[in-house]
């Protein structure tokens, strides 16, 4: 192995793959049972990049020659950088090596499509292949699904892989169509299709023969560039709760637009990314899926953009103030879900704690509730509590004076954008 | 107030725990330390680690509260907290003098404050799990110094053995001085001597391919950085500064 290629290689290919956001390496239950290497269960960050992202994968392309040309992608044909291409061999070798070391969860591999797509996908599953059969590793592996590979490609993957994942890219058909014009949505979401309906069967066959083989048990997850077409957050998350229902994804991601190359069709080089934003949609994702929000409650035609100032959760409370106070010694559990300031866990201890005894403002601060907030919302066993009738607004300002959320000084990223 | 002085070990705690309801005691202050045998005053009492006690008392913790719970009590003392010796010793009264299992009565200070202690524990555990750093030596054993708050070794050998099956390794904890030996087959604990141990000898004992992967690690960790995004303080607080001497890509 000719060391310095090697070491160029990974970097021109780790360097390609980081606008991938997806880092999850969770939801498996993958066992070493083979007396072999590895195991995938709840997933482990093993270190955080200096711009604060969790590294758990080794994420690389394959190649990152391409035949397309989107506009937003730094490995589209006519850009001007160093293509390299990686051999099966060596990102095997470097998966084990750096399982081995405990750097790593797994892999997670994806490529720029060379030739055509079955072409590509063949190479990718090769490599899974030979880590599971060869190497006897247990470690999780991601694959992407590259769009128009064959069925039984993508048989085959399932069988290998933990997760599968198509980038939508954009969140809506328009802005694809204004990036990437070469690539037809409805293509791209056919091999999601297709896994779906096999991950359903194959979990059915799994519960009656124990020795079937596991299929995709990571699911399939998928990734929108936010902030580089003009998307209203509406159209995002309903674009996100609607691949949640009909395909059955574990997880959305969203990237908030790196300017990387210049194009009139996209926004100008030095415009900031948008972290804000990228990070209430995030928080709007988490309530949807973990704290039973429906999306419409969230964003909806009189309220089609997030609040950049406080999280989504505040911004539905204020809203919805007919709801409060709840007494926190009574309401249901769905109701203290729904109170700013406390958080799933915290939750969940507050409806242990109380059949012990009625739970006061000391108790809730011990168990971790964000008081600053919670305190509006709420009453517990205490003569003291929120006796104004306060407003949402001047609660808004309330909770925005004291705080000292890194946000504040640039909430005017969104407005930007447009 | 009665002091009680015991060893430290789990099974002393647990033997405390008999003799306050042995000797029908109130209020007691539990302490670590050496055993005495100049005792002056009378309210001192020497707990000497008894097996046999020590068992009864885990039998009636096993009736009283769920596995769980008792792997959380147990995780809350192996950690060894300075000063949280009454909070353990409380927390097992409670379990006692209640009438039902009390392991979710956040509201109760010795309930919140175990809890709390075992929040920390998990931490530590999982930041082990994340942040060793295996070095391949020359003998084909994967090696690795930790330096955690607290005690966890204990804690993390069952997630390395089931996930490195095929590989022996040790993984040493520089700061308490012991560590552990997998053997491809089962693990123990051992004690290495580093008296005679220079840098350039640590090198030499590397297997051949390590340097070339060291150098690749550092090379991936600075490529997947987005600079545009650079965020130093969560950076920081995800990955404590106090961890990095052990990280590959941080050193």
């Amino acid at each position: 192995m000719n060391e310095e290629r090697i070491v160029e290689k990974l970097n021109i290919l780790a360097d390609a793959a980081k606008y991938d956001v997806s880092c999850s390496s969770s939801g498996s239950k993958r066992k070493n049972e083979n007396k072999g290497l590895g195991n995938a269960s709840n997933g482990i960050c093993h270190t955080y990049t200096e711009d604060g992202r969790c590294v758990s994968l080794l994420k690389i392309l394959l190649t990152n020659h391409c035949i397309f040309d989107c506009a937003y992608c730094v490995s589209r044909k006519t850009n001007d950088i160093k293509r390299a291409a990686f051999t099966v061999q060596e990102v095997v070798d470097l998966t084990i090596n750096f399982y081995r070391r405990n750097y790593i969860e797994g892999l997670f591999l994806s490529s720029g499509i060379f030739k055509d797509a079955d072409f590509t996908m063949e190479r990718l599953v090769r490599v899974a292949k030979k880590l599971r059969t060869e190497h006897k590793f247990n470690g999780y592996i991601h694959l992407k699904s590259i769009p128009g590979a064959s069925d039984e490609l993508m048989m085959e993957a399932g069988l290998y892989a933990d997760r599968l994942s198509v980038n939508l890219e954009m969140p809506t058909e328009e802005g694809l169509k204004l990036l990437a014009p070469e690539k037809d949505r409805k293509e791209m979401i056919k091999p999601m299709g297709f896994l779906k309906t096999e991950i359903i069967q194959r979990t059915e066959e799994k519960k009656l023969f124990k020795k079937a083989p596991m299929f995709a048990p990571a699911g399939q997850s998928t990734q929108m560039i936010v902030g580089a077409t003009p998307e209203t957050d509406m159209q995002v998350l309903y674009t996100a709760a609607s691949f949640y229902k009909s395909y059955k994804l574990r997880r959305v991601y969203y990237s908030g637009y790196v300017p990387v190359l210049a194009d009139k069709r996209l926004p100008e080089l030095n415009t900031a990314v948008p972290m804000v934003r990228e990070n209430r949609l995030y928080q709007a994702d988490w309530l949807m899926r973990n704290y039973g929000f429906h999306v419409n409650e969230i964003v909806n035609h009189d309220q089609p953009l997030l609040d950049l100032d406080i999280d989504p959760k505040l911004s539905w409370a204020l809203r919805n103030m007919e709801v409060f106070p709840l007494d926190i010694n009574k309401a249901d559990l769905q109701l203290i879900l729904r109170v700013p300031g406390i958080g799933v866990q915290s939750a969940h201890k507050i409806v242990s704690a109380r059949k012990f005894g009625k739970l006061n403002w000391d108790h809730l601060k011990k168990l971790g509730i964000a008081l600053n907030r919670a305190r509006y919302f709420v009453t517990c066993n205490s003569s003291e509590f929120e006796r104004r009738d306060l407003t949402g607004s001047r609660i808004k300002q309330f909770i925005l004076a004291e705080s000292t959320s890194k946000y504040l000084k640039n909430s005017h990223t969104q407005l930007n954008l447009f | 107030m009665t002091t009680l002085i015991y060893d430290g070990s789990f099974e002393g705690l647990l033997t405390a725990a008999f003799e306050v309801y042995e000797r029908r005691l109130l209020y007691v202050d539990l302490k670590k330390g050496e055993r005495r045998t100049d005792a002056l005053f009378d309210e001192v009492i020497q707990v000497i680690t008894d097996n046999a006690r020590a068992e009864r008392v885990l039998a009636g913790l096993k009736q009283k509260l769920s596995r769980m719970g008792l792997q959380r009590l147990y995780a809350a003392h192996l950690a060894e907290f300075e000063n949280e010796d009454n909070m353990l010793l409380g927390y097992i009264r409670y379990v006692f003098d209640a009438g039902q299992n009390i392991e979710e009565d956040y509201g109760n200070k010795y309930v919140m404050r175990v809890s709390e202690l075992v929040r920390k524990v998990r931490r530590e555990k999982h930041r082990m799990e994340a942040f060793i750093r295996f070095q391949k030596l020359k003998d084909e054993t994967f090696y690795a110094a930790i330096e955690p708050d607290f005690n966890v070794l204990p804690l993390i050998i069952r997630h390395f053995k089931n996930r490195y099956a095929d590989q022996q390794w040790i993984i040493y904890d520089t700061r308490r001085k012991y560590g552990v030996h997998y053997n491809l087959h089962h693990t123990e604990y051992i004690s290495l001597d580093f008296s005679d141990v220079t840098p350039t000898k640590v090198v030499s004992a590397y297997d051949e391919g390590e340097e070339l992967y060291q150098v690749l690690w550092k090379n991936y960790f600075k490529s997947v950085n987005i600079p545009a995004r650079k965020n130093n303080k969560l950076h920081l607080m995800h990955v404590p500064k106090r961890y990095w001497r052990h990280l590959t890509e941080k050193i």
